[in-house]
């Protein structure tokens, strides 16, 4: 066989194996979340858990505000909360498999044997994770716009600004579910807070529920650094454009500049996460991670 | 044959279930000076929730007692989730990692074990508590006017006596669960930060949200606390500081004689059924 055709072959079996892993993950992924009670259980807890962790930042608002939730504030509190559990969601659903299938279930090291790509393999596992997340934020949003009229309007939705940022978004997340991966295959101790933690001292720098002009001086320079600070702005853009107008933080910037942006943390997470892991992955394999036990 | 050394000394009665109690707390208390790493990952780390809510209160211009509720609050979720991950699940863990049948058939008193993993169990989760609220207090400058040291310390002392007496209980429950333990856990975070008002005076619930609620030691421990030391607290309480010293008296009898039925039960289902061993993943 010649040069062109092996390499067209390796590439193709590249991308087979690729989508065969990602499917077989999902299906996975899906079954871990959902088949260990019955449906009806399981949408109850899947709708519980951020209506009540909604419903917290709700009741304080309003012991404060006497009720009054027709306020740009409330609003941008609101989607801000209410889109963030993407993060705590997807970045941690990818990061969890590692933890889940070594110490949880002991299958991990015969996942590294297994004909499939491991990067493929956590995505998918993160994908069961994006479903869950997209129910918990439509849910969340809903009940905001029907039980609280937080203030929403259907025909003011840039509704291609919305999808290409919240697919961006998403892929940005996976991104960094698959650095924390590699980083959790190294680590022993508190490998499963490892996702909750990142996502709980992002939740403070990002703006999510108050902008970071509300930040010290000193501090905001790091929400600056996180593309998700991006991407929960141009959400709240694309969906609640006119109460945005209430908040300075990036009144300079255009949706599009702000898209560039985001495209180019996207380009970049996208090239360094996969070496972060691979660099990872190789450091656990000579330390003889992969099957660690540690009970923890 | 092999040679093991004769034992010399048998416990039994009350000197054994006090030994069994020390061992089983003493894995707690020695793992907080052995393994540093909680202060990143139990002090700092709930701190930035606490932050969080902190600067919510602030961006809408609330009054300073408010800060102070969301300090203590955000201190007290350190005993709630070592109730739910330390106590309750404890039993299904120890089920899966193996450790519970040599529990079982060990000499050592199931009713020992539990309250040694209590006692450990609340002795560092005050250290952590303590921890987020000296942290807390002097980055956001709470004050504090404690109108009754006395109360304060019989309410705090009755609602850690009921809670852990709920995760005695809770632990026995669990472990008849299967693959539903770790998400049962899950789910009884944010719903009950919510209804047990952790970040926010209960008394802003409605009344029969509320009193259901109670049942949680937390909830009124906690609704009785911020009446004690905060100057608006006695404006925002739920029920009279008396009347809460009260239920969770009774709750605590209720909830550590709850715990001894409830594992005597499991026990002998356990037995029965041949599950002590079983491990469903």
């Amino acid at each position: 066989m010649n040069e062109s055709l092996r390499s067209t072959s390796s590439s193709k079996d590249f991308f087979a194996v690729f989508r065969r892993s990602l499917k077989t993950a999902t299906w996975l992924g899906w079954k871990i979340e959902s088949n260990w009670t019955d449906p009806f259980l399981f949408a109850v807890y899947s709708i519980i858990k951020p209506l009540a962790g909604a419903a917290i930042i709700v009741v304080m608002y309003s012991v404060i505000a006497q009720g009054n939730y027709n306020t740009p504030y409330f609003a941008y509190l609101y989607f801000g909360n209410a889109f963030y559990q993407y993060v705590s969601s997807v970045m941690t659903g990818v990061s969890w498999a590692i933890v889940d299938d070594r110490e949880h279930y002991k299958t991990l090291k015969y996942m590294y044997v297994a004909p499939i790509q491991i990067p493929a393999y956590l995505l998918g596992r993160g994908v069961a994770r994006i479903l869950i997340g997209t129910v918990s934020v439509v849910i969340t949003i809903l009940a905001g716009i029907l039980f609280l009229h937080v203030p929403f309007q259907i025909a003011n939705v840039n509704w291609l600004l919305f999808i290409v940022t919240l697919v961006l978004g998403i892929i940005v997340l996976v991104m960094m579910g698959l650095i924390l991966a590699g980083v959790t295959l190294m680590l022993a101790r508190h490998s499963d807070f490892v996702g909750d933690a990142v996502s709980s001292a992002m939740f403070l720098f990002t703006g999510a529920i108050f902008p970071l002009t509300s930040l010290p001086v000193f501090l905001r320079p790091i929400g600056y650094a996180l593309p998700i600070t991006y991407w929960l702005e141009l959400i709240r853009r694309s969906l609640i454009g006119t109460v945005v107008d209430a908040f300075p933080t990036f009144s300079a910037f255009t949706n599009l500049q702000l898209l560039g942006i985001l495209v180019a943390f996207t380009v970049v997470l996208g090239v360094i996460s996969n070496s972060i892991f691979k660099s990872c992955e190789h450091r656990a394999k000579e330390q003889g991670l992969i099957d660690r036990v540690t009970n923890y | 044959m092999l040679n093991l050394p004769k034992i010399e000394k048998r416990s039994s009665g009350a000197q054994l279930f006090m030994q069994t109690i020390i061992g089983r707390a003493s894995p707690r208390l020695i793992g907080l000076y052995r393994e540093k790493s909680w202060l990143i990952f139990d002090v700092l780390f709930p701190m930035l929730s606490v932050i969080g809510y902190v600067l919510i209160y602030q961006a809408i211009g609330a009054p300073a007692d408010y800060i102070g509720f969301v300090v203590v609050g955000g201190a007290m979720t350190a005993f709630w989730m070592n109730i739910l991950w330390s106590m309750s699940s404890q039993l299904y863990w120890e089920k899966e990692t193996g450790n519970l049948p040599l529990y079982i058939s060990s000499p050592a008193p199931m009713m020992g074990i539990l309250l040694g993993m209590a006692l450990g169990g609340m002795v560092a989760t005050l250290i952590r508590a303590a921890a987020v609220v000296i942290l807390g207090s002097l980055l956001f400058h709470v004050t504090y006017t404690i109108q009754n040291g006395l109360m304060l310390a019989v309410v705090f002392i009755l609602s850690m006596i009921a809670l852990y007496g709920l995760g005695m209980m809770t632990a026995s429950a669990f472990l008849l669960f299967g693959r539903e333990a770790w998400h049962i856990a899950n789910l009884a975070q944010e719903p009950v930060f919510l209804v047990s008002g952790f970040y926010f005076p209960l008394k802003f619930l409605p009344f029969w949200v509320s009193a259901a609620a109670s049942l949680i030691p937390l909830t009124l421990g906690l609704d009785a606390m911020r009446q004690l030391v905060f100057t608006s607290g006695a404006t925002l309480g739920f029920l009279n500081v008396n009347l809460e010293a009260i239920i969770l008296a009774v709750l605590s009898v209720g909830f550590i004689v709850g715990a001894k039925l409830l594992l005597g039960y499991t026990e002998r289902l356990a037995i029965r059924e041949g599950r002590i061993t079983e491990n469903r993943r």
